[in-house]
């Protein structure tokens, strides 16, 4: 018994004990609780409210771009659009070959969907395709049981309607940078663009807009249960760009299958009706996303589709030049309007030759008779008697050589060269280098839009800069009004001698480019040709009957034409480079008629804001 | 003791009737109490909806519940002899979970049966309780004593801990090892055998920790350093926590937990219901909840203490042992004190295989305390 006794009160000690252990546990487990609940319990609570509900940005709906008569260059295309969002599907292999056999994807989307997903958190979702129609999204609604995982959207895409035809001025948008992101957080937004190139790129600021911030109750997994506040952002201003889109449209034809730009300009207030270069591009292709090849292709191909050759492209402006040297002189009183200048054919400056482009020369002419035949003699001598500087000088009044403050980003300045740059250099300035100036050769590189300057600013004597943004959010913008800018100073007269000779070289008999002249009743067109080298031609080859249209295409110089019009009321300039066109009269002469035509007959200055775009709907797409 | 218990003490068997009288209800209430916390906690997670939850889980006890009174009213000695068939069945199971188990979350642990999933694992930590009531029920202090005399229960112990190690389930391994120290215990082991293993876990564990899963040393440190990860490893507990921490004191209401609604709460169902519940029901509710499961627990003990036959009396500690450590397990991982285990918090996690063995085990806790009494007549009177 007290052996059975020993065993019984172990056991019951042991159980007791071991029950006290348990009795133990518990309290601790009770502390425990009391810990979490209750003494760190308000700090918790808080962090659960900042888990239910979830601050998303909501992206802004971009400003659009019209041309000046309300016309859309730039809109935003309601679409519906497939999100796949990894959590939600058991199989995202499957998820695809079922969504695939509805709409196609091919590889590389494949492989860039996989990758997104990879990257991202496993509830954010990644587009899968971008734009689907009705019919799609119907379908993909039909099938949705067979697509777990899949989500549509309605989201907003950048549309251009225009194309090709407008590609240059308008730009295009495409997905931000790393860096970009970095810096502003709000660029993370799906679908989020900005622009890349032209106005779209230059205006992005005013186009962007602010995010709006939704407040959104989501569960674990990130998906919105519902939505508790919403506070929309503010949509980018719509632009109103100067362009007239029909003139646009026929001066693009014009240049079809040329390697060329144009300009036309409002002469009296600088704004630019049409600005083509040819050949260009369907902006519309960086919204679907440009392929490798594509992309190769347009960087390899000799044409430059990608470049905007009215800013971009640089030429030496050849005789175009002209008017600018004939001002100097006139207006440094180094030549006078009734002084006459004997052209042998040549000139000998120390101990070189120059020779004029009419073998055998021109005899006396006047100013004007200069300006109508484009003597190189005469100009050789002016460029003599000014030196370098003046004529430097006088191109910046004229706008060659200085920033335009055209709102491209692609737009370059051109160089206009100083006596003081070249000794900078380390070179001697010789006087062979001043004459060589007086002709528009040398060290000038000029854009197409910088010569258009020039032409607007010789037919109506003001300080007119080029610029495409006429309206921001409906409001029209300083710049309009031909008193928004100041006179040049130059003295009148001097100014109309020049516009004579200009109108002599299209109207007059015997002028450089009596093919260009308009086949309109009443109205004239003035203007100035002009052919820039490629090569350097030696005297020698003068003298052997030097022949550049025996060269090789890449070799033969470019083509210029310079005009405004009508001659006696100046409305329009334009400028007109054919890039490796040869002599000046005969491509771009035909050219810039045929587009001063369409110019006069649409007359684009006047056809402005015939419809306002803020009066159409913000965000009514294309 | 009434004169008429004490005429029936040497009886064999029991009348139907008598046993159902013997049933300790009270403690069948409790158990039916905490069924219903289940309940309404799983009624809560599928937002006020029996479905698919709370349904299932009120049928599953119900049917649960006739499994345990059947096996109350079996003969204790019967069940007995059934212990080695039990514990060698269990065994046999483990080794082949092992081998066509399916995997789940890393681990294979489960095995069909009948169109069931069940975890071997689960019937082994029953099955080893019987086992060792069974070998020790004749022991007696003297041979408690005798090392060699130790040797076959310490192995029986350690054959399902290494099989569960290698599934890998760590949480259950270690359930398994103390239930069976529990029993080791209770039935005498001398004390400096228990420092000497307890000296031997000491330097065992750094090593074993070495040979952790990746998964299971990952567990470890974002145990210690939840916010590291607050999204991957550590999202769990970081979760739990804020849904224990918006409770507060007195929780947002049944229906009204924000973090379990929304399934922020990972699991809830299952492992992380005490989160949901505690929410809900604030710290007021939690402990309401843990003083219902210490209730639970010491009834077992108690019950032990009550019974005369030692293969009765081992089993309710092991039993008691088991249930035990589920809710320690369950409860210090919810609230971020030790590691994430993946056990569940019995009769209240959704979850039909498991709900349904620890029934069998209060079944048999149950036939233990109706045939409290029984005379096996085989065990020595010195026996512990």
């Amino acid at each position: 018994m007290k052996r059975e006794d020993k065993g019984r009160g172990v056991f019951t000690r042991r159980v007791l004990l071991l029950g006290a252990g348990q009795l133990g546990v518990f309290g601790l487990l009770a502390r425990r609780l009391y810990q979490v609940q209750v003494v760190e319990g308000a700090r918790y609570a808080t962090l659960a409210r900042h888990n239910r509900i979830s601050e998303r940005l909501i992206a802004p709906l971009r400003g659009r771009l019209f041309d000046r008569s309300g016309v859309v260059l730039a809109g935003n295309l309601a679409n519906w659009r497939a999100l796949l969002i990894a959590d939600q599907t058991p199989d995202i292999g499957a998820t695809l070959d079922a969504f695939s056999s509805l709409i196609p994807l091919d590889q590389r989307e494949r492989e860039r969907i996989l990758r997104e997903l990879g990257r991202q958190r496993r509830f954010i979702p990644v587009l899968v395709e971008k734009s689907l129609d009705w019919q799609q999204m119907a379908t993909l609604e039909v099938h949705a049981p067979d697509l777990p995982g899949i989500l549509i959207d309605v989201g907003n895409t950048r549309v251009y309607p225009l194309a090709e035809t407008m590609a240059h001025v308008v730009g295009y948008v495409a997905p931000p940078s790393q860096e970009e992101v970095a810096a502003d957080p709000a660029l993370a937004l799906p679908g989020t663009r900005v622009g890349r190139a032209a106005t779209e790129k230059f205006c992005e600021p005013t186009l962007r807009g602010e995010p709006g911030v939704a407040q959104l109750e989501v569960n674990a997994v990130g998906r919105v249960i519902r939505e508790v506040s919403r506070e929309d952002g503010v949509p980018g201003a719509d632009i109103g760009l100067c362009i007239h889109s029909e003139l646009q449209k026929l001066v693009a034809a014009r240049l079809q299958n040329l390697s060329a730009s144009a300009v036309v300009l409002d002469c009296r207030n600088g704004e630019v009706l049409a600005m083509v270069s040819s050949p260009s591009f369907d902006p519309n292709l960086f919204i679907t996303g440009v392929s490798p090849e594509q992309w190769r292709s347009w960087n390899e191909d000799p044409l430059a589709p990608l470049t905007n050759k009215a800013v971009a492209g640089l030429y030496a402006p050849g005789s175009t030049f002209k008017p600018v040297v004939a001002m100097a002189g006139l207006e440094a009183h180094a030549v006078t309007l009734t002084e006459h200048i004997n052209c042998p054919g040549y000139i000998d400056i120390g101990t070189s030759r120059f020779h004029c482009w009419k073998q055998g020369g021109h005899g006396p002419l006047d100013l004007r008779g200069a300006i109508k035949n484009s003597c190189d003699v005469y100009f050789y001598e002016v460029a003599r008697r000014l030196g370098m500087d003046p004529m430097a000088a006088m191109a910046k009044r004229f706008g060659l050589g200085v920033p335009l403050g055209i709102e491209l980003p692609e737009a370059r300045t051109g160089f206009v060269p100083t006596r003081e740059w070249w000794t900078a250099k380390g070179h001697t300035w010789n006087l062979g280098d001043t004459v060589v100036h007086g002709i528009g050769q040398g060290f000038l590189q000029l854009p197409p839009l910088a010569l258009a300057v020039m032409v607007a600013r010789v037919a109506t004597g003001r300080a007119v800069l080029p610029h495409l943004v006429r309206t921001i959010g409906g409001t029209l913008q300083r710049g309009a009004h031909p008193e928004d800018w100041p006179s040049l100073d130059l003295t009148d007269r001097y100014l109309r001698a020049v516009r004579e000779g200009m109108w002599e070289v299209v109207n007059a008999p015997g002028g450089t480019a009596t093919i260009a002249r308009l086949p309109l009743p009443g109205v004239q067109m003035a203007g100035k040709t002009g052919s820039a080298q490629v090569l350097h031609v030696t005297s020698a080859q003068y003298r052997h009957g030097f022949d550049s249209a025996k060269l090789p295409w890449k070799l033969r110089p470019h083509a210029l034409f310079v005009a405004f019009a009508p001659a006696n009321a100046p409305r329009y300039a334009l400028s007109v480079v054919v890039e490796h066109g040869n002599a000046g009269p005969t491509v771009a002469g035909p050219l810039a008629r045929d587009i001063m035509t369409d110019v006069l007959v649409l007359d684009p200055a006047n056809a402005a804001a015939a419809a306002s775009p803020a009066a159409s709907p913000a965000g009514s797409g294309a | 003791m009434s004169v008429l218990d004490r005429r029936l003490l040497r009886e064999t068997s029991l009348g139907l009737a008598h046993k159902l009288w013997r049933v300790s209800w009270l403690y069948v209430l409790l158990l039916c109490l905490l069924a219903g916390v289940g309940f309404a906690a799983l009624y809560s997670v599928s937002g006020g909806s029996l479905t698919p939850y709370a349904g299932k889980h009120a049928l599953r006890f119900a049917v649960s519940l006739v499994v345990m009174l059947a096996i109350a009213f079996t003969d204790i000695r019967f069940i007995a002899r059934l212990s080695w068939l039990a514990y060698a069945g269990s065994l046999a199971l483990l080794v082949l979970v092992l081998r066509i188990g399916h995997v789940g979350k890393g681990a294979e642990r489960w095995i069909d049966i009948a169109g069931v999933q069940w975890q071997p694992s689960e019937m082994m930590k029953i099955a080893l309780v019987m086992a060792l009531a069974a070998y020790f029920r004749k022991a007696t202090w003297e041979r408690m004593g005798d090392p060699l005399f130790l040797l076959p229960p310490a192995l029986m112990v350690a054959a399902p801990v290494a099989l569960i190690l290698k599934e890998p389930n760590l949480g259950t391994a270690v359930i398994v090892a103390a239930v069976g120290a529990a029993v080791f215990l209770a039935a005498g082991i001398r004390w400096w055998k228990v420092g000497l293993m307890l000296g031997l876990i000491g330097i065992a564990a750094p090593i074993g920790y070495a040979h952790l899963h990746a998964y299971q040393r990952a567990r470890i440190t974002t145990f210690l350093h939840p916010e590291r990860d607050p999204l991957g490893a550590g999202y769990n507990i970081i979760q739990s926590k804020i849904a224990l921490g918006a409770g507060g004191l007195w929780g947002q209401g049944f229906l009204h937990g924000t973090q379990g609604n929304l399934d922020f709460l990972p699991e809830k169902q299952t492992d992380f219901i005490f989160s949901m519940l505690a929410e809900e029901f604030g710290y007021v509710g939690s402990l309401a909840v843990l003083g219902l499961l210490a209730l639970i627990v010491g009834g077992a003990l108690a019950m032990a203490l009550g019974c005369r036959h030692r293969y009765g009396r081992l089993l309710a500690v092991g039993i008691g042992m088991n249930f035990f450590m589920y809710v320690f397990v369950n409860v210090a991982m919810v609230t971020g004190a030790i590691p994430v285990g993946g056990v569940p918090l019995p009769l209240v996690s959704q979850g039909g295989s498991a709900m349904l063995m620890v029934m069998v085990g209060f079944g048999l806790l149950m036939s233990a305390w109706v045939h409290r009494d029984a005379d096996f007549g085989d065990e020595p009177p010195s026996g512990v």
